[in-house]
């Protein structure tokens, strides 16, 4: 059912792309392009610049304490911050990257929604429905109960 | 123009922006621990220059000058270049960030964005989101179990509040019919009365508290909670790194104060006899200070009450805002 | 929550203060030595404390110590004997119970399946003086390191033994079974973390080893005895008066409360008490330090939850009396202001205007504090029902102070076993009814209101006269007789070098200190010197069931627990 209406939906949101095209917006042009590659070069050269300072401060490699990892105290410990960890966590990312791709879907949706009219809001809907029947289904199996 | 004018007047603009963000960033460490003290009856600094000024500097010193360690059990590649990537994100989101109105400086006309662009929403939450992997590169790679737990907490608020981001922002846009935030701004222009916080206020408060939540302050600041996780994902790091999440950290809270007077409170239009550029300054300190009074009044909450809240109170009512809106709309 | 209830205390005739069928069905097999003590062989040992707790109500287990009776003066039957300290659930009577035991074989039946916190005082027990205990579920070192070697409480340790320990105890001996008991055969799902002993949260340092599955908490053991520093040996080797500045390091919130319990212990064997104005004295300061105890311990939690303005509210007014305190006793902390039979010195002129000051910061402070967190959803959500001890749990672990309160039960001291004339002072009993994290906060809330009102009643009542025990024997003569004649030289000098006699004696007392109560059980031998002090911190109980309480909840919830239990490491590893 769902996967059906995956396909319904995507086929519709093509209209929606080739329309958002078909608008004549002369602000999508290389220059953002370049815009932005330029603030992302110096975003991160800031930071590494910040780093580089380390080197002003005193440096003592090879003390095996201090490099420890910090367990409350204990040196020796059982396990480390590696091992297996609780599937709860997974199970939440991966919920998110469900609904957050949905998220996306409802973009150009709520930009031309005057546009597309009532056929628009029935669709989009529909869609939401869905959307909220997983939610519902994701509070059934307990899948976001914590303890 | 000439694109090599072009280029000289980006880089120009993106260097200010990263300048002024992170001074600003760094300044509002100075803000958070004066007004929290005067709330919490004491004085807060006041030793290194007058009222304690030069704090900051002094502050500045010590993280440039630290040693740097890296714990001898982590993955060391990611545990090195985790800490970039908060400051990174949060400056390249600025890129699409309309700060101020036009101005004309010597006969030249200044747009106050770096890249104008029609999904500026978009672009800021998406190179926003990103900053997420420092928490989780960092917590994951340090191989401390304060640290791991401090990323799996990570995933959950900053992940589950995305989506609340999300869907919050759709109302106002369905409204608005764009993506670009200065087509948001240029809807408000209608003086206060056309702020959007009037007509949306369902997702104002919506993406108000997904903005407490992203950018993990109190009553949301789970992810590095010294009572609970010692320090979170940023328990073995000390120094410059951890003043990289630092930065981040505030320049995220800017960036997210932005956000919120742009979309909701009418951005950069003047307010009665207020010219544009210093409502727009007054509307980002309000938001500032709003973060730091929670923080001074309110105990944070449980990862599981965080869940809730955000999976079985947020979402829905963000899903109903999105209905009425369109049921409104058309 | 709010509710506080009044209880009279009832006044019993001799009669009834016997544990009636204890003794109809052991009539022949004990006998009472001179301290009011039972003395029950050692076979009988189970059989006596369940009956005493079945049949006569004795279901609240004090304290369990041993005495090395190697360098006593007197005949004693066999060099070691036990001491149980019970006391029945109407919360009047306390018995004890010795046993001698064989010389040859240092062993007794355990009772760890009657009383929960038997479980860690025998452990104190065996890690001290070496006695074993039978079928106890895990007889390991509980104060002292576990590379330690020896005994240290036994009177041939010699004290001047260094020991040098490295090794950090794992503690899975004790987190294996369990987890098995849980269901978990294999821990490789879980993650095991260990909260304390240097986490912010871990208030003064105490380890807790946490079996996690996410951030719940499946399994937890705790370890203390990282603040041990040998007090009760100390006490060993010193004159009483010179033991009271060990007792400030006790609680050292309180220290006052701490000086009061033994000093009052004290004057109890001495068969004195001390003069009407510094039983008022020791009311008021008393009061007043486990208003700054409660602050304390509020305020921590209140940090823990992140609610961090509530710092400053409660420790600006904690800050007040501080000063006061010091204008006083001239210590900020270790006060050191009793002596035995009285007090260092009276009251300075202008006390009552500080007092006064220092009450009306208080007030404001909590008053501040609460309409912070009173009407908080976050507050509420984050205490209620969260820690909770059941009130027939919280008597079976031998809790006591605000943390029983708040499981419902309304036992004080002050209340049941009036000293110092609490019973003319007209306060109530503050109460909980869940026994959650959020009843132990608001019940401490309601303590600082009721100790105000009885430092305002004492304030009034103060009589003028001395604050010394008029007896050579006990108190320093003045400084006009030492500088003057020579009886009052010679007095100072063997007051000082040989300190107060004390008759020899087994004596137990206790009063209500800031987290429940602060007991001294203390044998003399008619020196100068103790020959064995024992103290019964009250947040030992409270830690033992700590680690039970946490398991289901999470690490959120298991620092809030930890936070309003109120340990003290000082008095805790002692």
């Amino acid at each position: 059912m769902k996967l059906f209406f995956f396909t319904f939906v995507s086929s519709n949101l093509r209209y929606y792309i080739q329309h958002l095209k078909r608008r004549e917006d002369p602000r999508v042009s290389l220059e953002f392009v370049l815009a932005a590659s330029i603030t992302f070069i110096l975003a991160i050269l800031l930071p590494t610049i910040f780093l580089l300072t380390k080197n002003l401060g005193p440096n003592t490699k090879g003390n095996r304490a201090k490099n420890l990892a910090y367990e409350s105290g204990v040196s020796k410990s059982f396990g480390d911050g590696q091992g297996k960890f609780n599937v709860k966590f997974y199970l939440v990312a991966i919920i998110f990257v469900l609904f957050d791709v949905e998220i996306i879907f409802l973009f150009p949706w709520a930009v031309n929604v005057r546009e597309l009219g009532w056929f628009g809001i029935f669709e989009m809907f529909t869609f939401m429905f869905l959307l909220a029947s997983g939610l519902i289904y994701i509070y059934k199996i307990k899948a976001l109960k914590w303890q | 123009m000439g694109e090599m004018a072009i280029v000289i007047e980006t880089v120009i603009k993106a260097i200010t922006v990263l300048a002024v963000v992170a001074g600003m960033a760094a300044f509002a460490t100075y803000i958070e621990r004066k007004v929290l003290a005067f709330m919490q009856r004491r004085l807060g600094p006041m030793h290194v220059g007058p009222h304690g000024i030069l704090q900051l500097a002094a502050d500045g010193i010590k993280l440039f000058t630290k040693e740097d360690i890296v714990p001898q059990n982590s993955i060391k590649p990611i545990f090195k270049i985790a800490p970039v990537i908060a400051p990174a994100s949060a400056f390249t989101a600025m890129a699409a960030v309309p700060f101020f109105p036009e101005f004309t400086l010597f006969g030249y006309t200044v747009h106050p964005i770096i890249a104008d662009i029609n999904v500026g929403i978009l672009f800021v939450m998406g190179v926003a989101s990103v900053g997420m992997y420092a928490p989780l590169l960092a917590g994951m790679s340090s191989v401390n179990k304060w640290a791991l737990l401090g990323a799996a907490r990570t995933v959950i608020q900053l992940l589950s509040f995305e989506v609340v981001t999300g869907l919050s922002i759709l109302a106002p846009l369905m409204m608005i019919g764009s993506l670009s935030l200065i087509d948001i701004n240029d809807y408000q222009m209608g003086g206060v009365g056309s702020w959007l916080a009037w007509k949306q206020p369902l997702a104002f408060v919506l993406f108000m508290i997904a903005g407490f939540a992203e950018t993990n302050r109190t009553p949301f600041d789970l992810i590095e909670v010294e009572s609970e996780v010692v320090s979170g994902y940023a328990t073995d790091y000390s120094g410059m790194r951890w003043g990289l999440f630092f930065v981040g950290e505030y320049a995220n809270m800017i960036t997210v104060s932005f956000l919120v007077s742009i979309i909701f409170l009418g951005g950069y239009n003047p307010i009665w006899f207020i010219p544009g550029g210093l409502a727009i300054l007054l509307k980002i300190s309000f938001f500032i200070f709003l973060f730091l009074w929670v923080r001074a009044a309110w105990p944070h909450v449980r990862p599981d009450q965080l869940m809730w809240l955000c999976w079985k109170v947020l979402m829905p009512l963000a899903l109903l805002n999105i209905l009425l809106t369109g049921i409104v709309l058309i | 929550m709010k509710a506080s209830s009044k209880i009279v205390p009832q006044k019993i005739s001799k009669a009834d203060s016997m544990p009636k069928h204890f003794e109809a069905s052991f009539a022949n097999r004990f006998s009472k030595d001179e301290n009011n003590q039972y003395i029950i062989a050692q076979q009988y040992i189970i059989e006596a404390i369940t009956c005493l707790q079945i049949e006569d109500n004795f279901s609240i287990l004090l304290d369990i110590t041993a005495i090395d009776y190697l360098t006593c003066k007197h005949e004693c039957p066999s060099r070691f004997a036990l001491v149980y300290i019970l006391r029945d659930t109407s919360f009047l009577q306390t018995v004890r119970i010795k046993t001698y035991l064989h010389d040859a074989k240092l062993e007794i039946q355990s009772i760890s399946s009657l009383f929960a916190i038997a479980n860690w005082a025998e452990r104190e027990v065996w890690d001290q003086y070496g006695i074993c205990f039978t079928n106890h579920p895990n007889l390991k070192r509980m104060l002292n390191h576990k590379e330690f070697i020896g005994h240290p409480l036994r009177k041939d340790y010699p004290i001047t033994q260094g020991q040098f320990c490295t090794k950090t105890d794992d503690l899975m001996d004790e987190m294996i079974p369990k987890l098995e008991n849980k269901g978990f055969t294999s821990h490789e799902d879980l993650m095991f973390l260990n909260l304390g002993p240097a986490h912010p949260a871990s208030h003064g340092t105490i380890r807790t080893f946490c079996a996690l599955e996410g951030e719940t908490i499946i399994s937890a053991v705790a370890e203390i005895g990282y603040l041990h520093r040998g007090f009760e040996k100390s006490c060993e080797n010193h004159t009483y008066n010179q033991i009271i500045p060990y007792t400030d390091r006790l609680n050292y919130c309180s220290a006052i409360l701490n000086n009061i319990a033994f000093a009052h212990t004290v004057e109890g064997m001495l068969g004195v008490s001390v003069p009407q104005r510094a039983q008022f004295i020791r009311v008021l300061i008393g009061e007043l330090s486990r208003i700054i105890d409660h602050l304390v311990c509020l305020a921590a939690n209140l940090v823990d939850m992140g609610a961090l303005t509530n710092y400053w509210y409660l420790f600006n007014p904690r800050e007040a009396v501080y000063d006061l305190l010091s204008k006083l006793t001239g210590a900020r902390l270790t006060n050191s202001y009793m002596r035995i039979g009285g007090m260092a010195h009276d009251l300075y002129d202008g006390f009552n205007e500080d007092l006064q000051e220092c009450i009306k910061q208080i007030q404001n402070g909590v008053a501040d504090t609460l309409s912070l967190i009173e009407h908080n959803r976050i507050f509420h959500d984050r205490t209620q029902d969260v820690g909770v001890i059941k009130a027939e749990k919280a008597l079976n672990l031998g809790l006591s102070g605000p943390n029983l309160r708040a499981s419902g039960i309304a036992y004080d001291i002050r209340k049941t076993a009036p000293y110092y004339n609490y019973e003319s002072f007209d306060f109530d009993i503050a109460i909980g009814s869940v026994g959650d994290v959020y009843d132990r906060m608001m019940v401490r809330f309601e303590e600082i209101r009721q100790s105000i009102r009885i430092i305002n009643q004492a304030m009034k009542q103060i009589p003028q006269g001395p604050i010394l025990v008029a007896d050579n024997a006990i108190s320093l003569p003045d400084k006009k007789d030492v500088y003057g004649n020579i009886e009052g030289l010679m007095n100072q000098f063997k007051l000082i070098y040989e300190g107060v006699k004390v008759p020899a004696m087994e004596y137990y007392n206790a009063i209500e200190g800031a987290n429940g109560e602060l007991g001294f059980y203390i044998i003399s031998d008619g020196s100068g010197t103790p020959y064995k002090v024992k103290v019964r911190p009250p947040c030992f109980p409270a830690m033992a069931a700590y680690a039970d309480i946490i398991e289901g909840g999470m690490i959120a919830d298991a620092v809030l627990t930890l936070g309003s239990l109120n340990i003290v490491a000082g008095e805790l590893d002692r």
